[in-house]
């Protein structure tokens, strides 16, 4: 079984990844956009996060710093697919590794320890909350207040243009949507989303480091194709759902897999289980029409 | 009043596939008019409706529509002038979407979009009323996904879409020939109803002479990215479909022998 402490941090893990999922919701289920941006603005947040946590800044302000960094390395991927007409998967792969240089400058050095500094999650100590238990009740907090404002938005005006956009784009032309403005928005605001993953990550682990963003698109995407496969997102309300359970979940089912020693499995296999996870949801034959339209079928 | 002088556009510029779709293709459609659009397969009819709603942007020649030269704008920034029904009944609405989300993104075609709600208590009588019109049952079923929908019943949808809001000229683009005859009948039906009601502008292309000859008040034959005639009111009424290939032979010195021309 898992101890409690390995539950507390699976489940602050899933949180943060509910965090990534919802970007990745955006991206890939909204706008129709693979966006591998990701793997570079999850360590973009906790990069800069962290910089300005150690130069005295107010953690919540440097997490706000985080989120509109993450927004910049975004647009800089939908600029460079809708003004200069490079291939969406192409242009993340760009900024991606881009971003790998920007960490390291923005940084200094190749990790920043928070350990000794005061954080997000300073305050809630003093709360008289089990150690483990504050940031889990901290990022829930965090989740549900974006999860309410990403479900307003996408019942909006504006987010209804866009999901017009990824659903049918000369359609939404027909209807007066600049569709390139609301792809660079819509990918800003899902990197916004990692960014801000990111510098809470950085946060509850106590360090930022450039090689934290490896893999994080995929557990992503892993996250949000499971939650789908429990929860059908037929509707906005379920499709957010989707992605904060799915990533839970897959934490969770992670840390059974670590912790159940005849498996045999050890926590630098993670990233090989979750892209054979990730193949066999887009291959498996009933999973491919039901969850995996957007992933396995060419588009039209 | 829409006007189109001397459109030329040329597919594939430079290329051993270059094709010259519209040369010099010049049109007026007066405020009100109901213009059918004929020609053969490849005779640049969608171009030209594409020209027009900015899809595809001119080489050269000027679009004016109310008085605005819209020749280099974008189709967004047309949008809301220009209204239209792809002849896809999958391509003018959202399958994912419901269909009071489609309607509401109809109801603001062209204008600018905030962050209130996008489905308004206030838009509900109206979606309600017009749906209603289509007898179709839909107004029950507001939040249904359009996925659930017909072929036909989302062409009728697009088509309440295309009229929410007014528009300076209503493109059709052979919107009734995925259906089947007798749900082509309906739309057209519903066509005719609704340009009538509101008093649009339109231009309709079909590949049916004789609907063409029998909607509308007047229509265009396209030929090789120009137009070859263009007949209204007294000259167009009894005229028949033999009539219409006469006149054509005549205007271009050329017989006809493409099958596509006869159908219907
Ligand atoms: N995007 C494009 N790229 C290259 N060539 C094109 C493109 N669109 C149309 N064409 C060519 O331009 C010419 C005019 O095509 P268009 O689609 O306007 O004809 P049409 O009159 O609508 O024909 P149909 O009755 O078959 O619909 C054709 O030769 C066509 O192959
Ligand atoms: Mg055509």
């Amino acid at each position: 079984m898992l101890s409690e402490i390995a539950f507390y941090g699976a489940v602050e893990t899933g949180l943060i990844y509910g965090l990534v999922a919802f970007g990745i919701y955006i991206s890939f289920r909204v706008l129709d956009f693979p966006d591998l941006t990701v793997d570079g603005s999850f360590p973009l947040g906790a990069a800069v996060a962290a910089i300005l946590i150690i130069n005295g800044w107010n953690p919540w302000i440097a997490t706000g710093a985080a989120v509109l960094a993450g927004m910049a390395a975004g647009a800089v991927t939908a600029i460079l697919n809708v003004k200069l007409n490079i291939l969406n998967l192409l242009a993340s792969i760009l900024t991606m590794i881009a971003l790998y240089s920007v960490n390291l400058r923005v940084m200094g050095r190749p990790n920043v320890a928070l350990l000794t500094e005061d954080t997000v999650l300073t305050p809630w100590y003093d709360l008289g909350l089990a150690y483990h238990q504050v940031p889990v009740v901290l990022f829930i907090l965090v989740v549900i207040v974006a999860f309410i404002l990403l479900w307003r938005f996408m019942k909006s005006e504006t987010g209804l243009a866009m999901r017009a956009t990824g659903a049918n784009a000369r359609m939404a032309r027909a209807q007066g949507i600049a569709t390139g403005g609301m792809i660079i928005l819509g990918v800003a605001l899902s990197n916004g989303l990692v960014g801000l993953a990111g510098a809470l990550f950085a946060q509850s682990q106590g360090a930022a480091d450039v090689t934290m963003g490896v893999g994080v698109i995929v557990i992503g995407l892993a996250s949000l194709i499971g939650g789908e496969a429990v929860i059908t997102p037929s509707s906005v309300v379920r499709a957010l759902l989707a992605c904060v359970f799915g990533a839970i979940i897959y934490r969770l089912a992670i840390a059974f897999a670590l912790n159940a020693d005849v498996l045999g499995l050890q926590a630098q296999d993670l990233n090989l289980i979750t892209a054979v996870l990730v193949t066999l949801a887009i291959v498996l034959p009933g999973v491919r029409t039901s969850v995996m339209g957007k992933l396995s079928r060419k588009k039209a | 009043m829409i006007s189109a002088s001397d459109l030329r556009l040329t597919f594939g510029k430079g290329t051993p596939l270059e094709n010259p779709a519209l040369r010099g293709m010049s049109l007026t459609v007066n405020q009100g008019e109901f213009v059918t659009v004929i020609g053969s397969n490849g005779a640049g009819k969608s171009t030209f409706l594409n020209a027009l709603a900015g899809e595809v942007l001119v080489d050269s020649g000027e679009i004016i529509v109310d008085n605005t030269d819209v020749t280099k704008l974008p189709t967004h920034k047309r949008a809301n002038r220009v209204a239209r029904v792809f002849q896809d009944p999958l391509a003018g609405t959202c399958e994912g979407l419901s269909i009071e989300e489609n309607l509401a993104l109809a109801i603001k075609r062209g204008q600018r979009r905030g962050l209130t709600t996008a489905v308004k208590k206030q838009y509900m009588e109206k979606f309600r009323e017009s749906l209603s019109s289509l007898k179709l049952g839909l107004e029950n079923r507001l939040g249904d996904k359009m996925g659930l929908l017909s072929g036909g019943q989302r062409q009728a949808v697009s088509l309440l879409m295309a009229s929410l809001t007014p528009s300076s000229i209503l493109l059709l683009d052979e919107h009734t020939a995925a259906l089947d005859p007798k749900t082509a009948a309906f739309v057209l039906e519903l066509t005719q109803k609704i340009i009538e009601e509101q008093k649009l502008t339109a231009l309709m292309v079909t590949h049916s002479m004789k609907q063409a000859l029998e909607v509308g008040s007047r229509t265009v034959m396209l030929h090789q990215g120009q137009v070859v005639f263009d007949i209204a009111g007294q000259e167009r009424e009894g005229l028949e479909v033999k009539d219409l290939l006469g006149l054509f032979e005549k205007q271009r010195g050329l017989s006809v022998d493409d099958d596509s021309l006869l159908l219907g």
